[in-house]
């Protein structure tokens, strides 16, 4: 293991932090599933190339079922249903795009603090991996929150989770990877597209959260 | 001896930008209209353009000050020791000591400071709209330039462009700090150069203005010494990003002749892919809304910061 | 008392296991309700009799699944309410049919992921492999996700929406937890399904990196947090419990909540384990401190008959994890008693409320009134289940309480003042609703509702049984937890 195979591994990892903060910054439908696409190609090279590194044949399958099911399954299924709700119009965000993307270096630089003084006696490669993965995550969490509709919302959960596979992937050796990843993704799927989307649109106009909070309940 | 010959080539330098700049103008603006299905003016139209508006008359408005016929050659000056201090053919000049990254965007900054100021001078709301829009880009474009000099500056371990060219000929890698470095850094030079996406350097319509509109009052030879300005500047940037991110090709000091002549002929070829990556960018994407601006300046700011965060966080990065 | 292991003639934790599986297959493909019913019944029962039968025959560890004191404990209690609950959704199912609430094709999906859920908890419970922990409590989110939203009215949605995001949420911070954890144990154990095991990590879990099981341990507090409904992560849990079926709602109090602090507590114990990192025990005493005292003040605000006793259900967990963290032999006895007779208790008011709320016809607290006058069985029971779960003797929980207070107050006496505080609130609230609901003038329909009385007398005349008497055996046995707890 070279200092190029390194060198690419971070490449490939440092690639989904900034195409996390590209998700950020999107503020048309198809422009964010685009990249969200995206960002599901480069996890798959990015678990291609660590299979390849750790000579674990295994994480092949778990490269393809991202790249199947994340980088094209799921981005069609998404379009077809935003072409049905109609949904064509920009995302609203809680809070402008400046002040997430600051929080968002912010969560950047904590997952970097974190993991590089939690993990000091990994070894590099696997240490690095985990922060730029922690940092996917982070930035998934933050989409998740400061968004108000709920398709991009899924999405930010489905970086979030793309992130947590790249912390598999880069954890050497971890058994159970292609299980746990494929009941992750069965999880999302499952959920996302054939279950709530549609139901929602049988009860609403539209999939703006804020509408949905209307019907609270009790109100606190 | 040696003195002499090193002056020599550190005036070749000089020389080698000044004549250069309108060259590569002209190159870009041949490649846009071959790309556009245009025959398009010819390679050497900028050089004839100079020599024209040299020999006009200077109209000058009546409320003009001495700022406003002094400043382009301020800025001239300015941008003129910029570029003739980035590494192009070789490194370690008689003058590299001085090409500091963060000197050459202070010089930049001057430079910009001054166009800036002239815009507003004669008091046209042309004028007073292009300079505060540039300003605005500039709020942040220089912060970005900034992060970008850290980044490079961790990696190489100096912010003088001549040791950085040579660390990064020697130590060749993909490094993600360097990646994001490079983006940003490509995202800098399109706002400093009014590039499209953030500004049309063929456009005189008013919505649309940025650096136009600073410099629309001025004729003759001042708009000439502006416009070579202008055109050294991309140059500047150009050469900035072939020398950093693809140093190959540089000839060491005192390399003798034959090594000038393959930095020269590579340098042509840097400018020439330069050029056309350039135009790529230009005729695939639209123009911005100018509002929209600051959100993809703040993109280099944030990659740059990205990349210094990384450095500091771990060298390996 | 225990048989070797040629004895029977199945295997025991194979049968815990398959029989929810194969229920659930079969029952997604039969149609009739009265079939699919009685099926589901059927099915839980067998699986009750697998689990008792662990009892007497436990198997050796293997990497994937291991009985041990703790589980054993869980796994029973889980089996027995399963069975009831099943019991009690016969009659309430059959209700919803009537009503329209439910339709048929509905039916065959909620008696599937039933007892895919009850797969998923048994599968969490067994579990050896922090790994297969992690995807069976995915697995059970998922299908209570999806039952919540099964009336598909508004609220529903919402509620079951609002539990999907958070609760995934939550189930993505648990597993980066538990890659930490691997990632820690790597050196120690090498690479592999060694280094996921529960009973090697235990041992090795001296030498691990403490400041990679700080971080780890964070994360899973935080994600399986969110599945335990601990403030402030209780968001979901609320609407959840409302706007789900009530069979639903007894299971989720019931069971998926234990489930969730039942893993909870084997990563607390692998923190323990390991002098150098951070005592696991403060964090989890505020957060159960928190929950306990923020749920006592909501409760009195709440409209909604299930809601607040959905708060009710935070509190006591909150209440629950105040006692592990504060560990030592007593408070973990009392802890896991608690845990007990929560899951009976809580269980047993919703089965009342289930059946009140069909009669009712409606679920909000005002519009309820005079119980033990126009449905008197339900009425009293009840009011017994609510006395039994505000903690009054000579019910369980006043047991089990009257233990947590007693033992936080001989080693932090503040902490026990701010425990009784919130165990007063809550109590308060409760009476007080349980004044409006149960007694005075008799409102709505007083209609006779087809109701099953059995699993919800049979609850509780357990929680009464062990509040006054608790059997030698059973004292012993959850003495010998409290010590594996450490």
């Amino acid at each position: 293991m070279g200092n190029l195979s390194l060198d690419i591994a971070h490449m490939l990892a440092g690639g989904m932090v900034l195409l996390s903060f590209m998700l950020l910054y999107q503020d048309r439908m198809y422009a964010l599933l685009n990249v969200f696409a995206l960002h599901a190609v480069v996890l798959s090279a990015s678990v291609a190339w660590q299979a390849h590194i750790q000579s674990a044949p295994h994480l092949y399958v778990t490269a393809v079922i991202a790249l199947v099911l994340k980088a094209i399954i799921i981005p069609l299924a998404l379009r077809r249903i935003v072409a049905q709700l109609g949904i064509h119009r920009t995302i609203e965000t809680v809070v402008s795009v400046g002040p997430t993307m600051l929080a968002g270096m912010g969560l950047v630089g904590l997952s970097m603090v974190v993991m590089l003084k939690a993990a000091a006696e990994a070894d590099p490669l696997a240490r690095e991996d985990l922060a730029f993965a922690l940092s996917v995550l982070l930035l998934g969490l933050l989409m998740m929150v400061t968004r108000r509709n709920a398709v991009s919302q899924v999405i930010g959960f489905m970086s979030l989770e793309n992130g947590l596979i790249l912390a598999a992937t880069g954890a050497k050796g971890m058994p159970l990877v292609v299980e746990i990843s494929v009941a992750f993704s069965v999880l999302v799927a499952f959920i996302v597209i054939g279950v709530f989307l549609f139901r929602i649109r049988e009860r609403f106009d539209s999939v703006d959260i804020e509408a949905l909070d209307v019907f609270r309940g009790d109100q606190r | 001896m040696d003195l002499i010959r090193d002056l020599a080539v550190q005036g070749a330098q000089m020389l080698l930008v000044l004549l250069l700049a309108p060259l590569l103008l002209g190159f870009t603006r041949k490649v846009k209209a071959r790309m556009l299905r245009r025959r398009g003016p010819p390679i050497l139209q900028p050089y004839r353009d100079l020599l024209r508006l040299i020999r006009k008359e200077a109209v000058l408005a009546e409320n003009a000050s001495w700022l406003f016929r002094s400043a382009p050659y301020m800025i001239f000056a300015a941008t003129w020791v910029a570029a003739a201090l980035v590494p192009t053919f070789a490194t370690g000049l008689t003058f590299s000591w001085t090409a500091d990254l963060i000197a050459i965007t202070a010089l930049i900054g001057s430079s910009r400071f001054f166009l800036a100021l002239v815009g507003m001078d004669v008091g046209t709301s042309f004028g007073g709209i292009g300079s505060s829009r540039e300003m605005m880009f500039a709020s942040l474009a220089e912060p970005a330039m900034i992060m970008i000099a850290f980044t490079v500056a961790l990696v190489a371990g100096s912010t003088q462009l001549s040791v950085v060219a040579n660390y990064m000929l020697t130590h060749a890698s993909l490094r993600v700090s360097l990646g994001l470095a490079l983006v940003a850094l490509v995202i800098v030079a399109i706002a400093e150069n009014a590039r499209i996406p953030v500004d049309n350097p063929a456009t005189h319509l008013e919505l649309t203005m940025v650096h136009e509109a600073m410099v629309l009052e001025y004729s003759g030879r001042h708009l000439a010494v502006i416009e070579l300005a202008a055109a050294l500047k991309l140059l500047l940037y150009v050469s900035l990003i072939g020398c950093i991110f693809a140093p190959w090709g540089l000839a060491q000091a005192g390399g003798g002749l034959a090594g000038y002549c393959v930095g020269v002929a590579t340098y042509l070829g840097k400018l020439a892919v330069g050029g056309f990556l350039l135009v790529l960018l230009e005729t695939s994407i639209a123009k911005m809304r100018v509002f929209r601006v600051p959100n993809f300046l703040g993109i280099a700011l944030m990659l740059g910061l990205l990349g210094t965060l990384l450095l500091f966080m771990s060298r390996s990065f | 008392m225990r048989l070797s292991p040629a004895d029977l003639p199945f295997e025991p934790v194979t049968a815990v296991l398959l029989i929810p599986a194969a229920a659930a297959v079969l029952l997604a493909l039969l149609p009739g309700y009265w079939l699919s019913a009685r099926l589901n019944v059927l099915a839980a029962l067998a699986t009750l009799l697998s689990a008792l039968s662990l009892l007497v025959q436990r198997p050796a560890p293997t990497g994937y699944l291991f009985v041990d004191d703790l589980n054993i404990v869980f796994i029973v209690l889980g089996a027995f309410v399963g069975f009831t609950t099943s019991a009690f959704s016969t009659s309430y199912i059959g209700h919803e049919l009537e009503t329209g609430r439910l339709t048929p094709t509905h039916l065959r999906f909620y008696h599937a992921m039933y007892q895919t859920l009850m797969f998923a908890m048994n599968l969490g419970l067994l579990a050896n492999n922090i790994g297969v922990m992690w995807v069976a409590v995915e697995l059970a989110t998922l299908t209570t996700v999806l039952m919540v939203g099964i009336y598909r009215t508004p609220e529903a949605l919402e509620a079951a929406w609002k539990y999907f995001i958070l609760g995934s949420v939550g189930i993505a911070l648990a597993l980066f937890g538990t890659i930490l954890v691997y990632m820690a144990a790597r050196p120690v154990l090498g690479e592999g399904q060694d280094a996921m095991v529960w009973t090697a990590l235990i041992e090795k879990a001296h030498g691990f990196s403490p400041n990679l099981l700080n971080v780890a341990f964070i994360f899973l507090m935080l994600g399986y947090g969110t599945k335990v409904g601990l403030a402030p992560l209780h968001a979901w849990l609320p609407d959840a419990h409302a706007e789900g079926p009530t069979p639903i709602s007894a299971v989720l109090s019931g069971l998926l909540l234990n489930v969730a602090l039942y893993v909870l507590l084997r990563f607390k114990m692998l923190m323990a384990a390991n002098p150098a990192a951070i005592p696991p025990g403060p964090l989890m005493v505020t957060m159960g401190l928190v929950s306990l005292i923020f749920a006592g003040f909501m409760l009195y605000r709440r409209r909604d008959i299930k809601r607040m006793f959905a708060y009710s259900s935070i509190e006591h967990m909150g209440l629950i994890t105040f006692a592990f963290g504060m560990g030592g032999p007593l408070a973990n006895f009392a802890g896991l008693l608690h845990m007990t007779m929560h899951s009976l208790t809580k269980s047993a008011i919703f089965f009342a409320v289930g059946h009140i709320a069909q009669a009712k016809g409606t679920q909000r607290i005002a519009d309820i009134r005079g119980l033990t006058e126009s449905h008197p069985v339900l009425g009293w029971g009840l009011v017994l289940g609510v006395v039994a779960i505000a903690g009054l003797p000579p019910l369980g929980i006043f047991m089990s309480e009257f233990l947590i207070v007693s033992s936080t107050f001989a080693r932090a006496p503040l902490l026990a003042l701010l425990v009784v505080f919130g165990l007063l609130l809550a109590l308060g609230a409760l009476l007080l609703r349980l004044g409006e609901v149960a007694f005075g003038e008799p409102t709505g329909s007083t209609a006779p509702v087809k109701a099953s009385y059995v699993p919800l007398f049979a609850h509780l005349a357990l929680v009464l049984a062990a509040g006054i008497y608790l059997p030698g055996p059973l004292v012993a046995w959850f003495q010998a937890v409290a010590r594996l707890l450490g």
